[in-house]
């Protein structure tokens, strides 16, 4: 029985491991390779920082047989085969590996050996390239040199934050007033109005972009801060004013009745008591907004992607992938940028994001 | 008690000219922010402190008026202070949107009133089938990987020591942007053997070297899926996984000390009790998947057979203008999602709020 128990213990456990493992490897993978050379991330998978087998050149030449022809099979130490297999290197047993170097007439035969080794090569080139928007020499596999300007991802940067405190901080604020109206006041209309927000929590926001982005032409409004920010507020109102109706009004009555009582209005009530109160709540939100701006690619797209000086991270990088989608060192650094916000958010902050899941996430 | 008293003309006065003042400087703060030259810092500094400020002095002097307003009129007019801002926005974006875009959607690109020619369009353009077909396939594979993937997790973490861990990093790429996501996995299947992880362990079994977004059709569009099972699986765990503990401990122990094997326990007392929460899970994943658009956006741009509803959108809208079209579109999402939003008002209707 314990045995079994135990067995148990281990089969949950190991697969448990496996799957984590699976996980995190994309991402361990772009945060390494970013710190990897240009040339080093086109010639070696990053997973070589880790200790492998590699073919090192021990330094040894050997002469070329005399008056081969390309067509016919090369015998060189004993093993036959052809030009081209020479040419991508053959086996020699033993850990030994010959490799034909350069043409059929000219060049020499260079001996690998396999040995333990790390590719611990590490650079940040890539970061200054991607951030720095200045102009770098590269130099090609044939020798010949090409000056390319760099990424201004500090600017996309900057933008990303831009646009992400505000469009967090103001959609909390509207939807708390509007949370504690519907919980604590009395007007007519109250429960068919609300009744209108929970319907909206699922509408997708495709429905409104081309009426938005029209009127957005007609009032000046694209590619501004203000523009994007009252979309993103616009767009998370809903499950904003939905969660934080469903904090606020749980709130103690007694604590509020007693604050009438002694003369407060609603609107020290609500700056006083209430916002303090609800912090919990409003972290919440804050997070899932935050995330949720911080990612965003097809509103920004749309309301400020013709606007370069604006353009936040994401927008920039997936036009990195389009144009660039070869230069895996600005890639891997650039999204490695985008990544890391978000990251510092979540795992500092990851109880009141779980908590903002379970409190029913669902938006349009 | 003495509110009559306390009326009077000259604050009334006080509170009007304070909502100019406000008004006309964060017109100035506009017009700043477009068009100065100034460095962006200072911009981004300025333009967050505009944002917010703006928005809370707003709330403050429209409240400063209401408050000096007279008898019964405080009360009567400051709920909309409170919940006006909200239904003006939410009427704005999202309410009236959905009636403005249904008679954009019996337009044509000139303008031509065309009927529903438009949604006759969005269900019969060869390209538009393939798009219908490969959300189908987004929404049914991609859903249940996840779902099952997430109750997997949840039911192996609950039983290791290292559940925080574990559930902490496959969670992970939920602050993941789909786009930076999109760098990451095309980084992974590369077709060149030295960068794609995928193709270095192909080649390292012996096999070629594949490309699996683009020529391997139609399995190129399950490693796309893969990738957003990647990013959400997360959040279909995080709410199993709760479910799962909120299963009373005296139940489970009374199935086992009747004899239940695991698997019994499992399928009999597990399942059953967390229905609900997968229910709910399956349904949010749902829309998601319906209206994915991103990760296709980046990795493939709907090409090589990958063609998304939410890639399809974007194009005829926003690159071809054919704004009638994206509209119809829209529009069938909208329909979609009805029955979800059906079930939430019952939902709420249910609840005793609102009394």
């Amino acid at each position: 029985m314990s045995q079994m128990k135990r067995r148990t213990v281990l089969i949950v456990n190991g697969a448990l491991f496996l799957i984590v493992l699976f996980w995190t490897i994309p991402t361990i993978g772009l945060l390494v390779s970013s710190f990897r050379d240009r040339a080093d991330i086109q010639s070696s998978g990053w997973w070589t920082v880790l200790p492998n087998l590699a073919w090192q050149p021990t330094g040894n030449t050997l002469p070329l047989p005399e008056g081969q022809e390309r067509d016919t099979p090369i015998t060189i130490e004993g093993v036959t085969a052809t030009f081209d297999e020479w040419r991508a290197g053959v086996d020699m047993g033993g850990g030994r590996r010959l490799v034909w170097v350069g043409n059929l007439r000219r060049g020499q035969i260079e001996e690998f050996r396999q040995n333990w080794s790390v590719n611990w090569n590490f650079t940040t080139t890539n970061y200054e390239q991607v951030t720095g928007g200045k102009e770098f020499v590269l130099t090609n596999p044939d020798g010949t040199t090409r000056v390319e300007l760099g990424e201004d991802m500090v600017g996309a940067f900057i933008n990303s934050l831009t646009i992400t405190i505000p469009a967090t901080i103001i959609p909390i604020l509207i939807a708390a007033f509007a949370a504690y109206g519907f919980a604590w006041m009395t007007f007519p209309g109250r429960r068919l109005l609300f009744i209108i927000i929970v319907a909206l929590l699922v509408v997708p926001l495709q429905i409104a972009l081309v009426p938005i982005l029209r009127d957005y032409s007609q009032l000046g409004l694209n590619g501004t801060y203000l523009g994007i920010w009252l979309a993103h507020a616009g767009f998370g109102l809903p499950l904003a004013t939905y969660l934080l109706y469903n904090y606020i009004s749980g709130l103690p009555k007694e604590i509020l009745e007693s604050a009438f009582i002694d003369g407060a209005s609603h609107f020290t009530i609500f700056v006083r008591l209430v916002l303090p109160l609800s912090v919990p709540a409003l972290a919440s939100f804050a997070i899932f907004q935050f995330l949720w701006v911080w990612n965003d690619y097809l509103i920004a797209l749309i309301f400020l992607g013709f606007n370069e000086g604006l353009q936040p991270m994401t927008v920039r990088i997936a036009n990195l992938v389009g144009s660039r989608g070869q230069d895996w060192h600005l890639l891997t650094a650039a999204g490695f940028i985008s990544v890391i916000v978000p990251l510092i958010v979540f795992f500092g902050l990851q109880r009141f994001f779980v908590r903002g899941l379970m409190a029913g996430s669902v938006k349009g | 008690m003495t509110e009559e008293a306390d009326f009077s003309w000259s604050q009334m006065l006080v509170s009007l000219g304070l909502i100019v003042v406000t008004f006309l400087f964060l017109y100035l703060g506009f017009v700043w922010l477009r068009d100065s030259g100034a460095d962006r810092i200072l911009v981004a500094i300025f333009a967050i402190v505009w944002g917010v400020g703006g928005i809370g002095a707003l709330y403050y002097v429209f409240n400063n008026l209401v408050e000096r307003l007279p008898g019964g009129w405080t009360s009567r007019i400051q709920p909309f202070i409170f919940i006006g801002p909200a239904l003006a926005l939410l009427a704005w974006y999202l309410a009236v949107p959905t009636v403005r875009t249904f008679f954009l959607s019996l337009y044509d690109q000139q303008d031509n009133f065309v009927g529903l020619n438009n949604y006759v369009q969005v269900f019969n353009q060869r390209i538009m089938i393939e798009a219908w077909t490969n959300n189908l396939l987004w929404m049914i594979v991609g859903t249940a990987m996840i779902v099952i993937f997430g109750l997997l997790i949840a039911v192996l973490a609950d039983r290791s020591p290292f559940e925080n861990v574990a559930k902490s990093l496959i969670f992970m790429p939920m602050a993941i942007s789909m786009v930076g996501a999109g760098v990451i996995w095309k980084f992974v299947y590369d077709l060149n053997p030295n960068i794609g992880l995928l193709n270095a362990a192909v080649t390292g079994l012996g096999g070629e070297p594949q490309p699996w977004l683009t020529l391997l059709q139609p399995w190129n569009n399950l490693f796309l899926i893969l990738v957003v099972v990647w990013l959400q699986t997360g959040y279909a765990m995080v709410l199993i996984s709760a479910a799962i503990k909120g299963i009373p401990e005296e139940l489970l122990e009374a199935a086992r000390v009747d004899g239940a094997t695991e698997i019994q326990i499992f399928f009999r007392i597990m399942l059953p009790s967390i229905a609900p929460t997968l229910i709910t899970v399956t349904t949010t994943v749902i829309i998601f998947m319906l209206k994915i658009f991103d990760v296709v956006m980046v990795m493939t741009g709907g090409q090589f057979g990958t063609e998304v509803v939410g890639v399809r959108f974007y194009r005829e809208t926003f690159v071809a203008g054919n704004s009638g079209f994206g509209s119809a579109i829209a529009i069938v999402l909208l329909l979609a999602v009805i029955p979800v939003m059906i079930y939430n008002l019952r939902q709420f209707s249910q609840r005793e709020t609102f009394k």
